[in-house]
């Protein structure tokens, strides 16, 4: 079984099809990402990008194809059992609880038990507070725990989504436009942050920002027209003369 | 150190709330039944069923501010349970009349002899028993509450469509509980009650017990409401309020969570139902009426959804209010309540108790700053 394991890649689509009032979003998609690697998705408005990871998440279900998760179809599953498997997804808007104070946000989304009536009598063990000062540590929000998550920068509400996917212990991290909407120093350092969180689990980051992807310095997919144009290292992907002329060129 | 961990989660608010509901229980029955009539502080025995019914509504609209204002769930037919309730209770207080009904047939209720029926329908057995009423006031709304939303949470209705689905429930039953074949005495509903558990329901000291057991239960009803928002499951509801989608991502079943607060609220509305009909005498088909459901939304929205506080407020100046005005000015009471609510959407989004704080934060901030720039001038008094 581990030996299985091993050579079973952690997240394989393959043949993926799926289509929206006869609008096919994704057309024959295939991807496979490895154990602890970190992917980088680019393409053009439309691509299929976000809906590749609506059907990863359970949030859509593919038309056509195979979905697996360390060898587990993924299409039998809905949302709530995929993030319980090891998947985590940020949004492209940052959605927190704006409601929350960051520790909540935190404590909320750490890895445990997620029944109903365990909920109601649960009480806060000291691991749990020392995972969330850590977490609050590599996402740079210490000095602010007891603030609302609404009165946070948009920078910062990213930063916090990342960390409650971080207390969510997941093996994959979605990451949807992570440095959208930020200024050129908050990139910088969530691309940082970003590798950091690699060493320990597998991310597959979404992004248009050219200067960020070049800051990950990993493998390259660019989607277009819902299927994989070209995929590789960032200079064999933007030198391809297909992505220059579908979505580079314009 | 249970009682000690319980303390800390009340705020000043919920404290004070606290014992002055219970010194009301002590203290209403006693200025009641104690002091003699002339006495200017004399609490008429009219007013005690009056203002027990006051305290079952705010019992109603906390049940219903656990669903809405933590869970985000606009329920419009929340009267249902409350009905529910109040006919699991009525029929309780049918069973107890015996042979005294006007037929005075030992077993069946007047309508059902009128009806010509010859026996209690399966679904009346085990309604002369106390106890086994009182869980049938939990236990219906419950369950009903139950069914209901394990559909409808599971098919992910939200919004505007859950809350017209509501509207409907409670029309439905509405219109079920007029049939006289339901066997729920029909459009007259269940009325003439003599006693409550051997006492008589006319007597001034039954009258001041439940109203005492009202404010000693919507007390405890708010301790545990306070329990379950400041618990984790607590923080999750509100959290589905808020980004519902970002719960589900995060590994926690939203219909789940849904359906603890809508089945909690269920059974809350259904003890202000049982509490309600004996202070009122009379439980009918009228009390399903999606406008009575409305009317709480009313309320709740009054006093500050999303705050324990607040929907008792509402509750209780709302139908005072409502108590003086159909009395000064009858025709003008619905006028009022729609101005009311539509004032309080457009000014006061978190009702009364926003404005509260509002005012607080107002005050405390002048004041900070008057301290610090202009130390010499005196600070305005809050607005």
């Amino acid at each position: 079984m581990s030996k299985f394991l091993e050579n079973t890649p952690l997240l394989y689509l393959d043949g993926v099809s799926v289509a929206f009032d006869g609008f096919k979003a994704i057309n024959n998609l295939s991807l496979v990402v490895e154990h602890g690697e970190m992917r980088a998705i680019i393409g053009p408005n439309g691509a299929g990008k976000t809906t590749m990871m609506d059907i990863i998440t359970g949030k859509t279900r593919p038309d056509h194809g195979t979905v697996l998760f360390e060898g587990q179809d993924l299409t039998l599953h809905d949302e709530a059992q995929i993030a319980n498997m090891g998947i985590g997804r940020k949004f492209q808007k940052p959605t927190v609880f704006e409601n929350h104070s960051i520790y909540d946000n935190l404590l909320l989304a750490l890895k445990g038990s997620r029944n109903v009536f365990q909920a109601l009598f649960s009480t806060q063990s000291t691991e749990q507070k020392q995972r969330i000062d850590e977490i609050l540590a590599v996402i740079r929000l210490e000095n602010r725990r007891d603030t609302l998550a609404a009165d946070l920068s948009h920078g910062q509400k990213q930063w916090l989504e990342i960390g409650m996917l971080l207390a969510q212990d997941p093996k994959l991290l979605l990451v949807d436009e992570p440095v959208a909407g930020m200024t050129d120093a908050e990139t910088v350092e969530t691309a940082k942050l970003l590798r950091e969180i690699s060493k320990t689990r597998s991310v597959v980051v979404v992004e248009h920002d050219m200067s960020f992807i070049r800051d990950l310095d990993v493998k390259v997919t660019c989607l277009a027209e819902g299927a994989v144009l070209s995929e590789g290292s960032l200079n064999h992907v933007s030198s391809d003369p297909k992505v220059i002329e579908s979505y580079l060129g314009r | 150190m249970i009682s000690q961990a319980l303390f800390t989660r009340f705020s000043l608010g919920a404290r004070v709330l606290i014992i002055s509901l219970c010194v009301v229980a002590i203290l209403v029955p006693a200025a009641n039944l104690l002091l003699p009539p002339e006495h200017f502080a004399h609490v008429p025995s009219h007013l005690l069923p009056l203002w027990g019914k006051y305290l079952c509504y705010a019992m109603l609209a906390l049940a219903l501010d656990l669903v809405w204002g933590y869970c985000g769930i606009l329920s419009l037919g929340h009267g249902a349970f409350f009905a529910l309730g109040g006919y699991a209770c009525g029929m309780y207080l049918m069973r107890q009349i015996g042979p005294r009904g006007v037929y005075a047939d030992p077993v069946l209720p007047d309508f059902m002899v009128f009806l010509n029926w010859q026996e209690l329908p399966w679904f009346w057995q085990g309604f002369d028993q106390f106890w086994f009423a009182m869980l049938m006031v939990v236990a219906v709304p419950g369950l009903l509450a139950f069914v209901f939303g394990w559909f409808a949470f599971r098919s992910r209705v939200t919004g505007v469509y859950l809350s017209i689905i509501t509207q409907a429930l409670t029309y439905a039953l509405l219109l079920a509980f007029f049939r006289n074949d339901m066997g729920f005495g029909g459009n007259n509903g269940l009325t003439d009650f003599k006693d409550i558990l051997g006492f008589s329901l006319q007597a001034d000291t039954t009258r001041a017990s439940l109203f005492a057991a009202s404010a000693l239960l919507l007390a405890l009803v708010f301790v545990v409401c306070q329990f379950i928002v400041s618990s984790k499951l607590g923080k999750l509801m509100q959290a589905v309020n808020h980004a519902e989608s970002r719960v589900r991502f995060t590994g926690y079943r939203v219909e789940h969570i849904k359906l603890f607060a809508f089945v909690v609220s269920a059974m809350i509305a259904g003890i202000a139902g049982a509490l309600y009909v004996p202070q009122v005498g009379i439980i009918n088909p009228g009390e399903f009426a999606p406008a009575n459901s409305i009317e709480v939304v009313i309320w709740t929205a009054v006093g500050g959804r999303g705050t324990l506080l607040g929907p008792i407020i509402g509750a209780l100046l709302v139908n005072g209010g409502k108590s003086y005005f159909t009395a000064a000015f009858p025709e003008v009471w619905l006028f009022a309540l729609g101005a009311l609510f539509v004032a309080v959407t457009l000014f006061l989004p978190h009702g009364l108790m926003g404005l509260f704080k509002q005012i607080c934060t107002r005050f405390n901030k002048r004041s900070a700053t008057a301290a610090k720039v202009t130390p010499l001038m005196k600070p305005e008094a809050a607005e």
